[in-house]
């Protein structure tokens, strides 16, 4: 979607937010109250007002492996109350919303999304991702670039049923920046959407991206071992400010000295196996652990390291072969990492994408079943879910309809694994976001107003 | 064990040179859907002779089977082979790997003479995955870089064999819009100056009174758009504004010769009336629903089906939407299906659906009941899937180009061989082929 003249012709050559550059610019004021030195920055979310609610009957596929039919969900107070099945009471609760023949599941978790750092309209003055000035950039903060009127926030929730994402910097640089999870919810200002008690991530590239956009300025790095080398003394260097009094702030090497604490989870862009694999090495040697590796297409190569390393792989279905690093992608690749008892996460990194998250897993469950390997319906939505949170450290707040956690539930129209359904439904902390029935029960950007198609079903 | 099973894997894979004669097949008992937009049918038959469909409909009325040519169809479901407009199939292998690449010609100095089917690889990887997808015809597209003009597309089958090529030169592309204001300098109205000057000039070049010292295009190029001009060959013009989109259908009364085909039309919705008394055919990508630009700020993945309502020929293709590839044309459709059941919003048949990725772009490129159906007289291109094709989790089980069974192996399924387990125990893996 970068440059649309070619991306109508052919996905071929579009490589989203992984191969853009641009210069960020410092964010704005905020309309919130200081925040502490602590925790600058920190959420001003709080539930929008929820009305309690009983979904009966309905199949419920919880997102921790469990999915039964006639079931029922509880929400109550902004929380999972109660899950029950045809053989249980339900409570006795004056709103009930009729689930025949639809499915309540979990809100579904984008693990990898530019929302917001790369908005629509895509124009250069919204190119805010990649902060592609110097190879390594830790100090940034991907919610620095967030653009909370992003119509694209409304379309992955009215038609993707997403209800918490975590916003990456781009791949430029082999250290990108701190992420930032969001409650998919409706703000003023990003503050307002940032997920409360989510840890940050760091973002981290491997291989062409950051040798590409480094080599062609004549400057490190221009290879892959130069990719490790300036990752390392990056690494050597940081650990010395983390072993240190850490008096004398730096950006950059706080975040760093959070990965080293373990407060700060690690996902790592890296396609190839072979170099997922050094990566492992290399947390081994300064004593930190990816949380994740996004995109690894050629997971399904080592399937038995991941497992080992308790490091997932967020991926997409069945991209493959729009650059070099990914012309070994195959469909297959989630099944077969699930069959090495791998932990699998299916991704988006995609505007358009992010709308479809369980299409996507609806297909790697197929490619799988194809060749003997028989996932059933719970698991694939797990990648959609607690896998997700999990990977994100937010697996004790969301992520599956388990009691006490957030009520972040959508309640789909059809089998979520299917083509033909999509959200009716969606609730976020138990409050009422989208509901396909009612026309004005859909988020509208600023953007939008007043501009053709306008609240428009989209 | 393994290894004999890759070896016959191997041999169907990389037997191109050689392709089986057409066979008489007779599928019953299936559910079959034929393209043209109906309803599919159940317990029904589909009778290939020659290459050709001589029957698709109920199994009672089939003809006398042969000896051999009979397939159980039960519980499988057969279509016509899928034709996808605007691909670039055959025309790279790696997308960022710039000289396995011919999708764009940005150092050329040509533009409109550019001719795809000159460039087409029929071992390309992306034929093989997409044939195994059900993909049996496709348009070939270049993409546009220095010049509005893209160059002229090709038809191809994506039969495993030397000859891709079904018709060369079958259309022009050209962007106006604002990708083809950016190429152009810098504005929608050097787009169309130099739309107006192409033009100029082909015709003189076609009149053979071209002042020699007045070109801005070459020989090649103007003589290009000589056909263009006649309505000889189809101009596939790509606009997504709904002022656009009207500002392309009033070239008609300058150039009443222009055969003209929209593609992109994120905003047709808007202008579907106008569209649709226009008569000119649309190729949309089907799922856009972001104000990615300025120029489709109400897109919705409503419009194919309000145009469609509204009486206009809409096939799917240019494929966005972070789903990558021809072969996932299916799940681009089934999606349509989907929104029938979203109030307000306005989708497609299941029969519609279908058609919009095989009959009607087979009919936009001017091979309405030849290819895309399933009907007396079409050629043998079935596909035999394992559930409802519009399904994201069906997949093709058999595919027949032109009545030849055809192989559906390619790199990824060999790779999915290979790591079926991780066990180096004996030898690496790199002995596993």
């Amino acid at each position: 979607m970068r440059y649309r003249a070619l991306t109508l012709i052919g996905g071929a050559v579009a490589l989203a937010a992984c191969s853009a550059s641009g210069q960020s610019k410092p964010a704005s004021a905020s309309d919130t109250p200081a925040a502490s030195a602590e925790a600058p920055y920190a959420s001003t979310y709080t539930p929008y007002p929820s009305a309690e609610t009983l979904i009966i009957p309905v199949r419920v596929i919880d997102g921790n492996g469990g999915d039964w039919e006639n079931g029922w969900v509880h929400l109550k107070d902004g929380k999972i109350a109660a899950v029950g099945g045809p053989t249980s009471p339900p409570p006795d609760v004056a709103n009930t919303v009729d689930g025949t023949g639809k499915v309540v599941t979990p809100g579904i978790i984008d693990i990898h999304s530019h929302l917001g750092d790369y908005p629509s309209p895509s124009v250069q003055a919204h190119s805010d991702g990649n902060e592609a000035t110097s190879p390594t950039t830790p100090e940034v903060w991907a919610e620095h670039s967030v653009w909370p009127q992003d119509p694209g926030f409304s379309r992955a929730m009215a038609n993707g049923g997403i209800t918490s994402l975590q916003i990456l910097p781009g791949s430029a640089n082999l250290m990108g920046g701190r992420t930032v999870t969001l409650k998919n919810v409706p703000s003023r200002t990003v503050q307002g959407m940032k997920f409360p008690g989510a840890p940050y991530g760091m973002k981290m590239a491997c291989g062409e991206n950051p040798k590409r956009v480094y080599g062609n300025r004549g400057r490190m790095p221009s290879t892959r071992m130069g990719n490790f080398a300036v990752n390392r003394q990056t690494w050597l260097d940081a650990k010395d400010y983390a072993d240190g009094n850490r008096k004398n702030r730096d950006l950059a090497k706080e975040t760093l000295a959070g990965v080293l604490d373990g407060d700060i989870l690690v996902h790592n862009h890296c396609y190839r196996a072979d170099e997922m694999a050094l990566v492992l090495d290399m947390a081994k040697e300064f004593g930190y652990k990816v949380s994740a590796f996004h995109h690894a297409v050629e997971a399904y190569k080592i399937g038995d390291l991941l497992r080992e390393a308790g490091t997932c792989s967020a991926i997409w279905a069945d991209w493959y072969g729009f650059k070099m690093e990914s012309y070994d992608g195959i469909p297959e690749n989630a099944a077969l990492l699930q069959n090495a008892d791998a932990c699998v996460v299916i991704h988006s990194d995609d505007e358009n994408g992010i709308q479809r998250l369980n299409q996507e897993a609806s297909k790697a469950q197929a490619a799988g079943k194809r060749m003997g390997i028989d996932i059933p319906d719970a698991t694939v939505v797990r990648w959609l879910t607690l896998n997700a949170a999990k990977a994100m450290g937010i697996d004790e707040m969301t992520g599956s309809l388990s009691e006490g956690k957030m009520a972040d539930v959508v309640l789909w129209n059809g089998n979520p694994l299917s083509v033909y359904s999509r959200p009716d439904k969606v609730w976020i902390d138990g409050a009422l976001l989208f509901d396909a029935q009612d026309p004005k029960r859909r988020p509208v950007s600023d953007f939008e107003l007043g501009q053709p198609g306008e609240g428009d079903v989209k | 064990m393994m290894k004999r099973t890759f070896l016959l894997a191997a041999a169907a894979t990389v037997g191109l040179a050689a392709p089986a004669a057409a066979q008489n097949v007779d599928i019953t008992g299936a559910t079959v859907a034929t393209g043209d937009g109906s309803a599919p049918i159940r317990n029904a038959t589909v009778s290939v002779r020659g290459g050709k469909v001589v029957y698709a409909g109920p199994d009672g009325g089939a003809p006398a089977r042969e000896t051999g040519s009979e397939i159980d169809g039960s519980n499988v479901w057969v279509t016509p082979g899928l034709f996808i407009p605007l691909t670039n199939l055959g025309l790279w292998d790696v997308g960022a790997v710039s000289n396995s690449n011919d999708i764009s010609a940005s150092n050329s100095r040509f533009s409109a003479s550019l001719d795809a089917s000159t460039a087409v690889n029929y071992a390309s990887q992306h034929i093989a995955i997409s044939r195994g997808g059900g993909v049996t015809r496709a348009t070939v597209t270049t993409a546009p870089s220095d010049s509005i003009f893209a160059g002229q597309g090709a038809v191809i089958d994506l039969g495993a064999d030397p000859n891709p090529v079904m018709k060369p030169k079958a259309f022009q592309l050209v962007v106006l819009g604002e990708s083809g204001a950016r190429i152009a300098g810098g504005s929608r109205t050097a787009a169309f100056a130099e739309f107006a000057n192409a033009l100029r000039e082909a015709r003189e070049i076609a009149s053979g009174n071209r002042d020699s010292g007045d070109g801005l295009l070459n020989r090649a190029d103007a003589e290009a758009l000589g056909a263009v001009l006649s309505g000889e060959q189809q101009l596939y013009v790509h606009v997504e504004r709904a002022s656009d989109i009207s500002a392309v259908l009033g070239l008609k009364r300058t150039y009443a010769g222009l055969d003209l085909v929209l593609v992109g039309v994120s905003e047709g919705w808007i202008v579907a009336s106008e569209i649709a008394a226009s008569g000119v055919p649309v190729i949309a990508d089907p799922l856009d629903d972001l104000p990615s630009s300025f120029e489709q700020l109400a897109a919705t993945q409503s419009n194919v089906g309000r145009m469609v309502d509204a009486g206009v020929k809409v096939a799917i293709g240019g494929l966005n939407g972070g789903i990558t590839g021809p072969r996932t044309a299916p799940q681009f459709a089934g999606n349509l299906v989907a929104l029938n059941k979203v109030p307000r919003a306005s989708g497609l048949s299941w029969g519609e659906a279908l058609a919009s990725i095989t009959s009607v772009p087979a009919e936009i490129s001017g091979y309405g009941g030849r290819y895309g159906v399933l009907k007396p007289g079409a050629a043998g291109d079935l596909v035999i899937w394992d559930g409802d094709p519009l399904e994201v989790s069906s997949a093709p089980l058999r595919v027949f180009i032109d009545g030849v069974e055809q192989p559906l192996g390619n790199h990824q399924m060999r790779l999915r061989d290979r790591y079926r387990d991780l066990d180096e125990s004996d030898l690496p893996k790199a002995y596993d082929w």
